[in-house]
C-alpha cells in the first residue's frame, strides 16, 4: 500500500515534471532561491531591485518574443541587435534631431524595422537562404544602416551646431514617457511594453491560424506544404514580426539612453537567443511556447541580477552565465 | 563458401522469418526474389550484421559466425550495397573509398599515393575513368554506385550484396553495372543480387532463390526456371488477409487527365511521367501499379501540386480545365494527397493530435484569422470516432501512436478538407492486419459516397481486392489497363516489368 502510493506519488510528480514550463519554471526558482540565500543584506528583498530588473531585462524580453516566433519556425534570427540600434539611431534622430511628431517617428520606425525583418524574411522563404546566414547578413547591414544614417555618433540632445558648439535641447517628451516609471514608481513603462509584446505574440501564437501555421512550419515544413500551408509567406511574415518587435525595442532603448547609439543592441541577440534556450523552446523548431519564453527571460535577469548584488566581478559573471545556460539546457533535455 | 541454416528472425512478437536456408557459392550470382514484406531485406540484414538477435546459424568459410555490426560483417568480407548509398557526398572519391580504413603511414597522416594506387587499380578493372580527387556528389547515381562498389573491394569484400541496385538507373547504366557484376564473379566474388525485375534476374544470376511470407520456396538454377514458375513462386500465396466484399457504383467522371508530362524532381533532365492519359470516375477506386521508379508516386504529387506548375498537360475537373499550381490551391478544389511517408511528409510530430488533424481545413475553424478551439476539437473528436482512431487524449503527442493510428490521424486531416478526389499513395504501408482492414472498409465507405479514388499500393493482393480498374506504370507511361473482372496478380506484375521500349526522352 505504501509502495503503491509512493509510486503513485512518483508519476504524478513526473509527469508535472515533464512538462516544458515546469521545468523551466523550476530552473527560474532555484535562480530565485539563489537570490534568497545570497540576498546581499537583504537588498534582494527590496521591490527596487526587482523593478531594476524586470526594466533592465524588458528591451531583451521585447527582442526574444521576436525570437521565439522565429526560433519555432525552426528559423533563427540574428539581426535583432543590430536593427535594434538601427531603430534606436532613427528614433532618435526622428524626434530629437528632425523634431517630427512622435507618434509619425514611432510609425515610421515600426516600418523601417518591419522592413528590415521583411528583407530577412525574403531571404530566407523566397531565396532559400539559410536562416543563419540571411539574417547574419541583415545583421551587419543593418548596423552599417545605423552608422550610416548617424553618421558614426551618437543622436543625443547635445546637438553641434553650425558655429561648432554644442546646444542642448529639451529630450522629447515621448522619451521622458517611456523611460518612467508608473503605480508611484513601482513599475518600470518599457516593462509595461514587454507584457504588452508579449500578450500580442502570445496571441498570436496561441489562438491564431497564423500561430499554428508557425509551429507546422518548424514541425515539418514538407508535411505543412502539403497540408496547403502556405510555407513561404509564413516565414516570411515570422522575421517581419522579429523585425517589428526589434524596432519596439530600439525604441525603448532609446528612451532609456536618451540618445540614439549606433553601437546599441551589440550582442543583443545572444542574449534573446539564450532567454528563448533557457526557457525550453527547441531551436528545432515546432515546440515552445510564449510562456516559456517569459520564464526564461526572467531566470536570466534574476540571474545577471542577483551576481551583481553580490558584486561578482564582470569576468566571474560572465563565466557563471554561460555555465548556467548549459546547465539549464542540459536539465531540459532531460526529460527525454 | 557461405550458408545460412534454419534463420528465423521475429520483431515484436511478428515473426518475419521462419527457417529460411539460403547458400551461396563462389562466383556465383545468386538472386534473391520476392515481393514486397516476403523477407529478403530482413534476411539481408541478419546476414550483414544489422540485426544481431536471430535463431539459426551462419557459416562462412566453414566457420560459425554471428555478426553484431555491419563493421564485424565487413572484416569478413561480407558487405552490403543498398539503395541509399552510404558514401559522403561531400568528400572526395577516394576519401570515400577508404573512409574509416585510410591507409596511413604515420598515425594520423593518409598516405594517400597509396591509397590512389590502389583506388586506381579497382576503378581501372570497372572501365571507370573518375578523377580520384574530385568531390563524389557531383557524380551521378550510377557512377556513385560503382564508388561504393570500389569501396567495397577496398576492404576485400568476397560476398557483395547488392539491394535493388538497378532500381535507379538506365538502360546503359544497367548494362555497365551487369558487365561490373560478371567481372566481380571471374575474380571468384560472390554476389548477392536482389531484384523486381525479373527479365534481370534472368539475365544476370545463376541461381535464384525464393522468399514468400518469410519462408523460403525455392532455390533453382535460373536457367532450369521458367518464368511463369518464377511468378507462382513469388504470389502464389493463400490470400491470408480479410478484404470487405467488393462492389460497383460508378459514376459520372470527376477527373480526367490529358497528356501529363511531369519532369524528374530530383533536377534529372527527363520526364519522370510521359504522356500519361486516364480518367477518374466518381465511386471509383482507381488502382495504379508499378515497380519502383515507375512513377506512380510522382504522378499524384504532380496532380495535386506538390512540384507547382512544373507539370504539362491538360488536367480536367468536372470537366472545367484546372491548372495544377500549389496543394492548397488542389485542396481548395477537393483533390487530396496522401503521401507514401508519413513520417516525412505527413506528421507534424511537435503538435498533437487535434492541430494535426486541422491543418490542412484550418481555415474552416478561423474565418478571420482567430482559431475557434471548440469547433476545432469538435471536428477533431469526429473524425477520430468516425475513424476509430485509439488514443488517450486529443492533445497526445502524434508521435505516440501506433502506425495505424497515425495513418488514420492523416486520413482524418485530408477528410476534414471534405475532399472529392483522394489521391492514395500506400495508405496501408506499414500498419498492421487490422488497421489495414479498417482502411479498406473506409474506402469503400467514401467510394459509396461517390468520391474518386486514386490508390497506389505495392501489396498487389490489396490492390487486386479494392480496385475498380488497374493501370499499370512502366517508366512512366502506361502500358496496360485492365478491369476489376481481368486483372491478375500475373498479368500486373508482367505488365509492369515488360514494357520492352526503354526510350528516354530527353528534354
Amino acid at each position: 500500500m505504501f509502495l503503491w502510493c509512493q509510486k503513485k506519488i512518483k508519476n504524478n510528480f513526473l509527469t508535472i515534471f515533464r512538462s516544458p514550463l515546469m521545468r523551466a519554471t523550476l530552473a527560474l526558482i532555484f535562480v530565485f532561491l539563489i537570490g534568497v540565500i545570497f540576498n546581499a543584506h537583504g537588498a534582494f528583498f527590496r521591490w527596487d531591485t526587482h523593478r531594476d530588473m524586470f526594466r533592465h531585462i524588458s528591451v531583451f524580453a521585447i527582442l526574444a518574443c521576436g525570437m521565439t516566433i522565429v526560433i519555432i519556425t525552426a528559423g533563427i534570427d540574428l539581426s535583432v541587435g543590430s536593427v535594434l540600434g538601427f531603430s534606436a539611431v532613427l528614433f532618435s534622430l526622428l524626434t530629437i534631431q528632425r523634431g517630427l511628431n512622435p507618434i509619425l517617428a514611432l510609425f515610421l520606425v515600426f516600418l523601417a524595422g518591419l522592413g528590415c525583418g521583411l528583407i530577412s524574411g525574403a531571404l530566407v522563404a523566397r531565396f532559400k537562404i539559410q536562416p543563419f546566414i540571411a539574417t547574419l547578413a541583415m545583421m551587419v547591414f543593418a548596423r552599417g544602416l545605423a552608422k550610416w544614417i548617424s553618421g558614426g555618433k551618437k543622436i543625443s540632445t547635445a546637438i553641434l551646431d553650425s558655429s561648432g558648439v554644442y546646444r542642448y535641447v529639451e529630450p522629447p517628451q515621448i522619451f521622458n514617457l517611456l523611460n518612467s516609471k508608473i503605480f508611484n514608481g513601482n513599475l518600470a513603462v518599457v516593462t509595461i511594453i514587454f507584457l504588452f509584446c508579449a500578450l500580442i505574440s502570445s496571441l498570436i501564437l496561441g489562438k491564431l491560424r497564423l500561430g499554428r501555421y508557425f509551429y507546422a512550419v518548424g514541425g515539418n515544413e514538407e508535411a505543412a506544404r502539403l497540408s496547403g500551408v502556405p510555407v513561404a509567406q509564413t516565414k516570411l511574415i515570422a522575421y517581419g514580426l522579429s523585425g517589428l518587435f526589434s524596432a519596439v525595442a530600439g525604441i525603448c532603448q532609446a528612451a532609456q539612453e536618451m540618445q540614439g547609439d549606433p553601437e546599441a543592441g551589440l550582442t543583443y541577440e545572444l542574449t534573446a537567443i539564450a532567454i528563448v534556450v533557457i526557457g525550453g523552446t527547441s531551436l528545432a523548431g515546432g515546440r515552445g511556447s510564449l510562456g516559456l519564453t517569459i520564464v526564461g527571460a526572467l531566470t536570466i535577469g534574476y540571474l545577471e541580477k542577483i551576481l551583481s548584488l553580490n558584486a561578482i566581478g564582470e569576468a566571474s559573471r560572465l563565466m557563471l552565465t554561460g555555465a548556467i545556460i548549459i546547465g539549464a539546457v542540459l536539465f531540459q533535455r532531460a526529460r527525454k | 563458401m557461405l550458408e545460412m541454416q534454419g534463420i528465423t528472425k521475429s520483431f515484436s512478437g511478428v515473426q518475419v522469418l521462419h527457417e529460411v536456408d539460403f547458400d551461396l557459392k563462389e562466383g556465383e550470382i545468386h538472386a534473391l526474389a520476392g515481393e514486397n514484406g516476403a523477407g529478403k531485406t530482413t534476411l539481408i540484414k541478419i546476414l550483414c550484421g544489422v540485426h544481431s538477435d536471430y535463431q539459426g546459424k551462419i557459416k562462412f568459410k566453414g566457420e560459425t559466425v554471428h555478426f553484431r555490426s555491419p563493421q564485424e560483417a565487413a572484416k569478413k568480407g561480407i558487405v552490403a550495397i543498398h539503395q541509399e548509398l552510404s558514401l559522403v557526398n561531400s568528400l572526395s572519391v577516394i576519401d570515400n573509398i577508404f573512409l574509416g580504413r585510410e591507409i596511413r603511414r604515420r598515425p594520423g597522416f593518409i598516405d594517400y599515393r597509396a591509397e590512389s594506387q590502389k583506388a586506381s587499380a579497382i576503378l581501372k578493372n570497372f572501365g571507370l575513368e573518375i578523377n580520384l580527387n574530385e568531390t563524389t556528389g557531383i557524380y551521378p547515381y550510377s557512377i556513385r554506385q560503382m564508388i561504393e562498389v570500389a569501396k567495397a573491394l577496398a576492404q576485400e569484400a568476397k560476398v557483395i550484396i547488392m539491394d535493388e541496385p538497378t532500381s535507379a538507373l538506365n538502360q546503359a547504366e544497367v548494362d555497365h553495372l551487369f558487365s561490373l557484376m560478371v567481372n566481380l564473379k571471374k575474380k571468384g566474388c560472390s554476389l548477392i543480387y536482389i531484384s523486381h525485375r525479373l527479365e534481370e534476374i534472368f539475365q544476370i544470376s545463376d541461381r535464384i532463390t525464393v522468399l514468400r511470407d518469410g519462408r523460403k520456396i525455392g532455390t533453382e538454377i535460373t536457367s532450369k526456371l521458367a518464368p511463369e514458375t518464377l511468378i507462382r513462386w513469388m504470389v502464389g500465396r493463400e490470400i491470408t488477409q480479410q478484404f470487405p466484399p467488393y462492389f460497383r457504383c460508378l459514376g459520372q467522371e470527376k477527373l480526367r487527365v490529358d497528356h501529363l508530362f511531369i519532369p524528374d524532381p530530383t533536377g534529372l533532365k527527363r520526364w519522370i511521367i510521359e504522356d500519361v492519359s486516364f480518367s477518374l470516375h466518381q465511386g471509383e477506386i482507381l488502382g495504379f501499379a508499378g515497380l519502383q521508379g515507375s512513377g506512380k508516386s510522382e504522378l499524384f504529387h504532380g496532380l495535386f501540386g506538390s512540384f507547382g506548375r512544373e507539370i504539362k498537360g491538360e488536367i480536367y475537373l468536372d470537366g472545367q480545365p484546372f491548372s495544377v499550381r500549389s496543394p492548397g490551391q488542389s485542396i481548395k478544389k477537393g483533390i487530396v494527397l496522401l503521401t507514401n511517408d508519413r513520417q516525412r511528409t505527413g506528421l507534424i510530430p511537435s503538435i498533437d493530435v487535434i492541430k494535426n488533424i486541422t491543418i490542412a481545413s484550418l481555415r474552416k475553424y478561423s474565418p478571420r484569422g482567430w482559431i475557434d478551439p471548440q469547433a476545432e476539437r469538435q471536428t477533431a473528436q469526429k473524425y477520430v470516432n468516425k475513424l476509430q482512431i485509439k488514443l488517450q487524449s486529443l492533445d497526445q503527442e502524434v508521435q505516440t501512436l501506433s502506425g495505424g493510428n497515425q495513418q488514420k490521424i492523416i486520413l482524418a486531416r485530408w477528410l476534414g478538407t471534405e475532399p472529392q478526389v483522394l489521391l492514395l499513395d500506400e495508405p496501408t504501408l506499414g500498419i498492421d492486419v487490422g488497421a489495414k482492414y479498417d482502411i479498406y472498409c473506409l474506402m469503400n465507405e467514401w467510394k459509396a459516397q461517390g468520391l474518386a479514388i486514386a490508390l497506389i499500393t505495392s501489396e498487389l493482393p490489396e490492390l487486386l481486392a479494392v480496385a475498380d480498374r488497374f493501370l499499370v506504370l512502366h517508366r512512366g507511361r502506361i502500358v496496360a489497363e485492365f478491369s476489376h473482372e481481368e486483372a491478375t496478380q500475373e498479368k500486373i506484375l508482367q505488365a509492369a516489368m515488360g514494357g520492352r521500349e526503354e526510350t528516354k526522352i530527353f528534354y
